[in-house]
């Protein structure tokens, strides 16, 4: 007799436990072939403001840890995934990316994680300074990072999209509450799995699947969100900006299309700079 | 009511009250009996056949046997370098940095081996080599590892291109660190390296040798020869080399100034020291006293930039080195593999001759000597932690880097005579300050002319952070996007 298979439930990853949805709501998934794959949490407004409640308690600890240590932490996070890479790929090819494409953008994946790794412990020395002020003063200026911040992935590349948005944020001790493509949500639900065996604290990353429309109002509203990232529409753009004016949210939207992910230039440091405060301090030099 | 007693409780000394078991550390340093050179990727004999002894200095026991390069082995790592540099110097800077990432995960793997290995040839505290050298080599490694693929960053307005293959050589206080200092950067810059350890610690970067063939480095990115200082000179003196980076004595860096005169030869020198370390009257003592003893007495002031100088405000004078007595009587000088040693051994018998002969000088000059009580191990190379109070600045002790756990004392009245004592010197690698004020720390800071001020801190290095001298200590910096620089022609 064939063996039945054991299907998965796909669980998403909030302040670092996997959970459905508190609505209890899902929304079926087929693969490429259109055969049924599994059903997502569709998750509600309730659980991003969960998320981000998570995100709000990992961020203090997460911002303390050395930048060197969060680079070593990212680091491993590219371990654990470039390990795993089979499966990535192959989840990316069951939702209809070619095969070739589909490993090319994993390698992008686990290289960008890398290059933010490396950016962890240096964008402090390009983004800081010491100001040469007139004046018997010390004076210098330093970042720091903003707090939670709300990311809206691109629903192609899934994967790619997603990590090339959530590292810039959390190397700089951001945490992140993020919505994963509408259109092919698994590969999150596997980062999940990964971010939880990596050395990344729970809730410092936190992924929502679901739909765009349900969430964007809160996304752009909930003022513990200190900053957007997003992939939108005119539209969506229209709402988050409106959101933002109501706490003064920094907002950055990510361009271009679907290749522009696999560019060198969709990684560098003006992803991080968007999201750190600058704080200048003042301090007398005398006897 | 019963009578208090009068004046201050007993002090309790620990080495007086009992003694301590010995805490050996036991990890396998997976040491071999003969280490050749590390030429193209492969370890070489070299044509001579000859090789050197590499010692215990803690039992004079021999470790085990160091090939000896000449000229042909010298240029033949050259070569390899060379050859290996165009391909190195195209790969994409991401690639280059995963070698390095590779180089410092796989370090971070075989930390404790690394520790024994370099505790057992150089003879620091195992503490130390545990908790530092070998952690901050990886952390090198991986640091600028991450800069590999950032070097437009690096000069901005400026594009930065490899200088080709870089002579680097490196002494025998922080033998794997000052590999991780010199290899770092000249790597992720693109450059590939030749590279001489000190004659006495030669070990851990062969041992590194075998780490870098694990990770896959292409053969010839990295040489490694071993000798003493004519090897040294043919390292320095190489026509191939596009730069040469030393550290060590600055006596041995101008004789390697004037060997490379009418070269054009692009050098980083990272020499001697003198440092001062400056106590203010209404600096938190004890915490001062602690920094004091870490800033000469961390492995076993082997450290170019050690605080040798005590200089301390004449009010707190005489508490400052009653407490500094007491702290360092519970020293602990003994076998460096003792997870509660201190202090480990003198590094060779000649250092040990060295640090002998100046404090001899020191005591005729009119210092006062004060070593704590207690003996030292019967063999291998030791010296007892060292106080030479009474010391002006004409003396040799307080002029002449000593190299080892000796600090001379001298006092100051007002912020601009420490000023102009810790000026007073032809070195300028570093300086420390104890003060609760900051505008005070930032006035010393801007006024001592030396290249790391620690304030109420000492000894803290970190990859980012840019280490180098002024004057005779040398030019050039290590770490930082600084250090960097120093690894890159500008276009």
């Amino acid at each position: 007799m064939k063996r039945l298979p054991v299907t998965k439930t796909p669980k998403v990853y909030i302040g670092g436990a996997f959970v459905r949805s508190e609505s209890a709501r899902t929304f079926p998934v087929a693969d490429a072939s259109g055969a049924f794959f599994a059903n997502m949490p569709q998750c509600t407004r309730k659980d991003l403001r969960n998320a981000v409640e998570a995100a709000a308690k990992a961020g203090p600890g997460w911002a303390k840890r050395t930048p060197y240590n969060r680079a070593q932490i990212l680091y491993r996070l590219a371990e654990m995934i470039e390990a795993r890479s089979g499966e990535l790929v192959e989840s990316l090819v069951r939702f209809g990316a070619h095969a070739p494409d589909a490993a090319r953008g994993l390698a992008v994946t686990v290289d960008r994680l890398i290059h933010y790794a490396g950016w962890a412990d240096k964008y402090e020395q390009l983004l800081g300074s010491v100001n040469p002020v007139a004046s018997p003063h010390f004076n210098f200026s330093v970042t720091e990072p903003m707090g939670v911040v709300g990311i809206i992935a691109p629903d192609d590349p899934p994967l790619l999209g997603l990590l090339s948005m959530v590292a810039p944020v959390i190397a700089s001790g951001n945490t992140v509450v993020a919505l994963a493509s509408e259109t092919v949500p698994y590969p999150a639900i596997l980062l999940g799995e990964m971010l939880a065996t990596s050395d990344l604290p729970g809730g410092v990353v936190n992924l929502l699947t679901g739909f765009r429309r349900e969430l964007v109002p809160t996304f752009a509203t909930h003022a513990h969100l200190r900053a957007l990232y997003a992939v939108a529409g005119p539209d969506d753009r229209r709402a988050l900006r409106l959101g933002a004016a109501a706490s003064v949210k920094r907002v950055r939207f990510a361009e271009g299309g679907r290749a522009d992910w696999f560019a060198d230039s969709a990684q560098g440091l003006d992803a991080i700079r968007d999201f750190v405060e600058l704080k200048t301090t003042w301090h007398p030099i005398g006897s | 009511m019963a009578t208090r007693r009068q004046g201050p409780a007993p002090r309790l000394i620990f080495g007086d009250l009992w003694e301590f078991d010995p805490a050996p550390e036991t990890a396998d340093p997976k040491l071999q009996a003969r280490y050749d050179l590390f030429i193209g990727g492969r370890f070489v004999r070299p044509r001579s056949g000859k090789t050197f002894a590499s010692v215990n200095p803690a039992t004079e026991a021999k470790l085990a046997e160091i090939a000896l390069a000449g000229p042909a082995e010298v240029d033949a790592a050259y070569q390899a370098a060379a050859k290996a540099f165009r391909p190195w110097a195209a790969l994409p800077g991401r690639e280059r940095g995963k070698y390095l990432f590779r180089i410092a995960r796989l370090l971070q793997d075989r930390a404790r081996e690394f520790a024994v290995a370099e505790t057992l040839d150089g003879g620091k505290p195992i503490k130390e080599s545990r908790d530092f050298d070998v952690p901050m080599a990886a952390a090198h490694f991986f640091y600028h590892a991450g800069w590999a693929d950032k070097l437009e960053y690096v000069a901005p307005g400026r594009a930065v291109a490899p200088l080709g293959v870089v002579g680097q050589v490196i002494p025998w206080n922080f033998p794997l660190l000052m590999l991780a200092w010199k290899l770092a950067p000249a790597l992720a810059m693109g450059n590939c390296v030749v590279l001489k350890p000190a004659e006495t610690t030669s070990i851990t970067a062969l041992k590194l040798a075998g780490l870098l063939q694990d990770a896959g480095l292409p053969p010839g990115v990295v040489n490694f020869v071993t000798g003493a200082g004519e090897t040294g000179a043919l390292v320095m003196g190489h026509p191939a080399a596009a730069k040469v980076a030393f550290t060590g004595s600055t006596e041995v860096g101008k004789a390697i100034m004037r060997q490379l005169a009418g070269t054009d030869r692009r050098m980083t020198m990272e020499l001697g020291g003198k440092a001062a370390n400056i106590i203010f009257d209404d600096a938190p003592l004890d915490q001062a006293v602690e920094g004091i003893v870490n800033a000469i007495f961390f492995n076993q002031g082997h450290v170019c930039c050690a605080g040798s100088r005590l200089l301390v405000q004449e009010g707190v004078a005489g508490r400052v080195v009653a407490k500094l007595k007491a702290r360092m009587r519970m020293l602990r000088v003994g076998d460096p593999l003792d997870k509660n040693t201190d202090l480990g051994a003198i590094n060779s018998k000649g250092q040990l001759a060295t640090i002998k002969r100046l404090v001899a000088a020191g005591v005729r000059e009119g210092a006062e000597l004060y070593q704590p009580p207690g003996a030292l191990p019967p063999r291998g190379y030791f010296y007892p932690p060292t106080l030479l109070t009474g010391v002006t600045q004409s003396h040799r002790v307080a002029r002449e880097e000593i190299f080892g756990p000796v600090l001379s004392v001298l006092t100051f009245r007002t912020v601009d005579e420490a000023i102009e004592k810790a000026n007073n010197t032809a070195y300028g690698l570093s300086a420390g300050v104890w003060t609760d004020k900051g505008s005070r720390i930032l006035r010393l800071s801007t006024e001592l002319k030396a290249g790391v001020v620690w304030a109420n801190t000492f000894n803290r290095f970190d990859p980012s952070s840019p280490f180098g001298g002024y004057k005779e200590s040398g030019f050039g910096r290590e770490g930082g996007r600084q250090g960097l620089l120093d690894y890159a022609y500008l276009a």
